[in-house]
This record gives C-alpha cells, sequence and structure tokens, in this order.
C-alpha cells in the first residue's frame, strides 16, 4: 500500500524543512508561521486522500 | 464587573447540569462509567481526543508563549498535526484489542499484552504520577481566570474550591459521559471566542496581522523566529517529535480512545482534528497582540486575560472567563476519573485481586474526590515544584510509548522484563535529570550547540530503547512455553 508513505511527507516538511524556513510575509504571517499552518493543512489532506484510497475504509 | 461574575456562575451550573444529565438513567458500571459502554461516536470521540488541545495550558499557556517566547511557541502547532497521522494506524488496533479483552485503563492493555500485572502496576504509577501535576495545573489556571475575570472578587482558592467540586460531583455521577457532554459545551464556547480574539485583537491594535508581526520583528529582532541557541532549530525538531510520540501516551487521552464505538471514528478524526488545532494559532495571535501593548508583564500567561480586561467591558471579559474556565472543568474532569479508575483497577485490584469488578467500580468513584483532594493540596502547596514535575510528566508518559509500539507488532521481540526495565530506566533518567535540572548540554558539555540544544527527554528515550533491548534479548528464553502457546509472550494475538 504505497499511499501510505504519504504520511511521511508532513513529518518530512515539519521537522526537517524547519532549518530552511526559520520575511517573505504570506497572508500577513511570518514565512515560518506560515510553513507551519501550511505543513498542518497539508497533513489534514494528505489524510483525507489516505482515507480514500485505504481499502479498510470502503467496507 | 457582577455581569462578569454572574455569567461564571451561570456556566459553572450549566456545566453541572450536563455533566448530571449525562447518566440519564444508565446503570453506571466501570465500562459505562470509565468508556462509555463502547458506544460514543465520532463526535463524542472528537471532543474527548481534541479535549487534550484545548487545556488552560495551551489558553493561558499558548498566549502566554506567544508573549514571552516568541517563534518557539509555533511547536504547539506541529506536534498534534504528527500525533493525528500515527493515530490512524495507532488508535484502531488499540481500540481492537481494548474490545476484545475487556479493558478499561491503559494499564490493562499492559497487563494483557506482556502478561505482566506487575508491568501494568509501574505503568499506572508512572501515570498517575504524571497526571496529578497535570490536574493540578488546570486547578491552578482555573484559579488564575476566575480571579482575573472576577476582576480579583473571588480569590484562586475560593474559585479552585468550587471548581473542585463541580467536577468531583459529575465526574461520580456520569463518568466519562458527563466529561463528553460538557466538551461539547467548551468546545463550542471556546471556538466562538477565541477565534474572535485571535481576529479582533490583532486588527484593533494594529490593522492587521502582517502590521502586528512587522511592528513586533523591529521592536525586537529574531523574536518571531527560532533563537540560534537554546530554544533553537534543533530543540524545536527534537521537542516536536518527542511531544508527539507521547501525545497518547496520557492515561485519559489512551483510554478515551476505548469509548469509540468502532474503529473507523480515529481514522475519520485523523482528517479533521489537524485542522481543529489550527483554532490555536488564534490563542498566539491573541498573545502577540499583547507583546506591544502590554509590555513588561511579570506574568506572560495572562497576557491574554490582561489584554482582554483593557479592551472589552466587563460583560463580555466574563464570558472569556466562562470559555477559560471549561477548559480547566473538562480536562481536570478527564484527569480525575483516569486517575481513580487506575488507582483502583491496577493499583489496589493488584493487591486485592479478590476485588469483584463491581467493587472495584465503586472503589474508583470514591476515589474520586481522594483524588480532588490531593491535586487541590498541592494547587496550594506547591510553588515551582509542580511546573518542573508537568514539564517532567510529558518525558515520563512518553517512556512508555517504546513498550507500546512494539506490542503492536506482529513478532515483538520484547519481553515484559525486557519492558519493565526499559519503562524503569527511561523513568529513573527523567527523575534524574528533573532534580538536577540537566540539559544536553549540562551531561555532554563538549558536544556541538545543535546536539547541545536538543531536548533532554531524547536522552532517556535512548536509555530506555537501549535497557529495553538488551534485557529483551537476555530474557527472551524465559518466557514459558504456555505463555508462548497462549499467545502472550511478547505480542498478544
Amino acid at each position: 500500500k504505497m499511499f501510505r508513505l504519504l504520511a511521511l511527507l508532513p513529518f518530512l516538511a515539519m521537522l526537517v524543512g524547519i532549518p530552511f524556513v526559520n520575511t517573505p510575509y504570506v497572508l500577513g504571517l511570518p514565512f515560518i508561521l506560515f510553513w507551519i499552518v501550511m505543513c498542518v493543512v497539508l497533513t489534514s489532506v494528505i489524510m483525507g486522500i489516505i482515507y480514500k484510497l485505504d481499502p479498510i475504509n470502503k467496507g | 464587573m457582577t455581569f462578569a461574575l454572574l455569567e461564571i456562575v451561570a456556566f459553572l451550573l450549566i456545566s453541572l447540569y450536563l455533566g448530571i444529565r449525562a447518566r440519564q438513567g444508565r446503570k453506571m458500571s466501570l465500562e459505562q462509567w470509565t468508556v462509555g459502554g463502547r458506544g460514543f461516536g465520532s463526535l463524542f470521540v472528537f471532543l474527548l481526543m481534541a479535549g487534550e488541545i484545548y487545556t488552560t495550558f495551551t489558553f493561558l499557556g499558548g498566549s502566554g508563549w506567544a508573549y514571552g517566547k516568541g517563534g518557539p511557541t509555533f511547536y504547539i502547532l506541529c506536534y498534534g498535526a504528527l500525533a493525528y497521522i500515527m493515530s490512524y494506524w495507532m488508535l484502531p488496533a488499540v481500540w481492537r484489542y481494548a474490545k476484545k479483552n475487556n479493558l478499561m485503563s491503559q494499564s490493562d492493555f499492559f497487563v494483557h499484552k506482556y502478561n505482566s500485572p506487575v508491568l501494568g502496576l509501574l505503568v499506572a504509577v508512572v501515570g498517575v504520577i504524571a497526571m496529578v501535576p497535570y490536574l493540578v495545573l488546570q486547578l491552578k489556571g482555573l484559579g488564575s481566570i476566575v480571579s482575573e475575570v472576577s476582576y480579583g472578587s473571588i480569590s484562586p482558592t475560593v474559585s479552585v474550591w468550587i471548581g473542585v467540586i463541580v467536577v468531583t460531583i459529575y465526574v461520580m455521577i456520569s463518568g466519562i459521559h458527563g466529561s463528553a457532554w460538557t466538551a461539547v459545551l467548551k468546545d463550542s464556547m471556546i471556538l466562538l471566542i477565541v477565534v474572535f480574539l485571535g481576529i479582533y485583537l490583532p486588527f484593533h491594535y494594529y490593522g492587521g496581522y502582517q502590521n502586528m508581526f512587522s511592528a513586533i520583528a523591529q521592536a525586537k529582532p529574531g523574536f518571531l523566529t527560532l533563537p540560534a541557541k537554546g530554544l533553537s532549530v534543533s530543540w524545536f525538531i527534537s521537542t516536536v517529535a518527542l511531544t508527539a510520540l507521547g501525545f497518547y501516551m496520557w492515561p485519559h487521552s489512551f483510554a478515551s480512545s476505548y469509548a469509540a464505538k468502532n474503529e473507523r471514528v480515529f481514522r475519520k478524526n485523523a482528517i479533521v482534528l489537524p485542522l481543529y488545532q489550527l483554532v490555536l494559532l488564534f490563542v498566539f495571535f491573541a498573545g502577540f497582540a499583547a507583546v506591544l501593548q502590554i509590555p513588561k508583564l511579570a506574568n506572560g500567561d495572562l497576557s491574554l486575560l490582561r489584554l482582554a480586561k483593557m479592551t472589552f467591558a466587563p460583560w463580555f471579559v466574563g464570558l472569556i472567563g466562562a470559555a477559560g474556565i471549561l477548559t480547566a472543568l473538562v480536562p481536570g474532569s478527564m484527569l480525575l476519573m483516569t486517575s481513580s479508575t487506575i488507582v483502583a483497577k491496577n493499583i489496589y485490584h493488584v493487591f486485592a485481586p479478590s476485588t469483584s469488578e463491581e467493587q472495584v467500580a465503586k472503589i474508583a468513584r470514591l476515589l474520586v474526590p481522594v483524588v480532588a483532594l490531593v491535586a487541590v493540596y498541592f494547587t496550594f502547596n506547591s510553588g515551582a515544584a509542580i511546573v518542573v514535575l508537568l514539564l517532567a510528566g510529558y518525558s515520563l508518559v512518553t517512556q512508555i510509548f517504546p513498550a507500546f509500539i512494539f506490542s503492536l507488532l506482529k513478532n515483538n521481540f520484547v519481553t515484559k522484563y525486557g519492558a519493565f526495565a526499559g519503562i524503569l530506566a527511561g523513568v529513573l533518567t527523567v527523575t534524574y535529570i528533573t532534580v538536577t535540572n540537566s540539559s544536553v548540554g549540562s551531561l555532554f558539555p563538549a558536544l556541538p550547540q545543535a546536539v547541545k540544544d536538543l531536548n533532554v527527554g531524547i536522552v532517556a528515550m535512548i536509555v530506555n530503547l537501549v535497557v529495553l533491548a538488551g534485557v529483551s534479548l537476555l530474557t527472551g528464553g524465559l518466557a514459558s512455553k504456555s505463555e508462548r502457546d497462549l499467545g502472550r509472550y511478547g505480542a498478544a494475538k
């Protein structure tokens, strides 16, 4: 079930990505905060995709 | 001011009514009282799980950290999201096993998985030691909120007593049903209040978010990012990782997963909970708005309430206070119920094995006021020590994670001896680190700065894993044939 690997993306973005995003302001937020907010939104989207693709939820 | 007081009293009474009404003629067996008869749907499980997001720690502490520490506060947004990803696979496995074996507490899980009541006893003791300071923190937060929003007319002492009496009554009567119904009120209130404050305050004082952050960055350069030393990038990464692992290891969070009526509830919640957590952003905005408006505040945790008092009429401050009180009552009720259940079922019952389940249920309920009084005692008779204990609390419960995660594997190499020794070694390391106020830097001064800034909980986790693996490999042959045949050695099926 390769789709499960999608769940690693938020871990990479939040943990590995942070040193690279520590201006510019985006949506009024400092860039580091914008990055974290996007990561949280990405988490939600990815979990939605996994839920849809996971055959266990089709029972 | 009188109006604010009336609002606070009204919300306390509504909470008490909802908490008592939640019983609705049910016969309160231990299963009904602790895990709601395993019949909660998505909404109640969502609210119980989300209850962990909105405690007084986040309501006061989140805005307080934004006010006092700036950039490092953002770690609070990250660890929950990562924990929810893990919950998609972790919690259904826990729920299935708990339902099959009729488990009531986190300790029960370890007793069954490793066929070891002694391991269950250790997990119970670690859980209670970690939870009492957490409960004390809720009560201290409750005292601060009521005292602030009543403009000093109700002392923290009186408000703590009133809060404890309300929670004790509805926990004894309704158990987790009471917590679930008051959580509905709490989350409705907190959502409206926090989002409003997080939008209104930055726009009222600065004209918008970018103006606010620009003004802060100009007045306090570097405040909005992670510093080069101390709460640095490596601190951030290690703290987010450790806290995410410990997120569901709190006994009240772990056991609230037993209350679901099916496992799909967790997989659905894993989609919505990260977004729901973004509401914390508005708590941070309120704290950031206070940075330049009320500088040099001695206690940053009061920044949200002080700015609200400066900005709004007393009747609205009363509403904010009522929402804040609920952030103490609901998590407080879960902590109280879980602690009482663990003491009755996993500590008392181990020493008095002939006790029937009905008697255990009765003892658990009678222990509620006892645990509450212990928490009240520490609330009034502890200084900074309790804060130190609370910080250690997360490190303590995280020590349960390795033995837990290995137990979910089909071929678990960890023995009950390895699990016990690993948890004990991790807990002793956390205790030493806490008592001596050590950091990675003070323990290993020759290491590079990035390593010295790592969360010191990493050290305890490494010790835990090494001992767990070493003892398991040494004792791998000690499991009896009957244990293997029963599938109780290592991972029970």
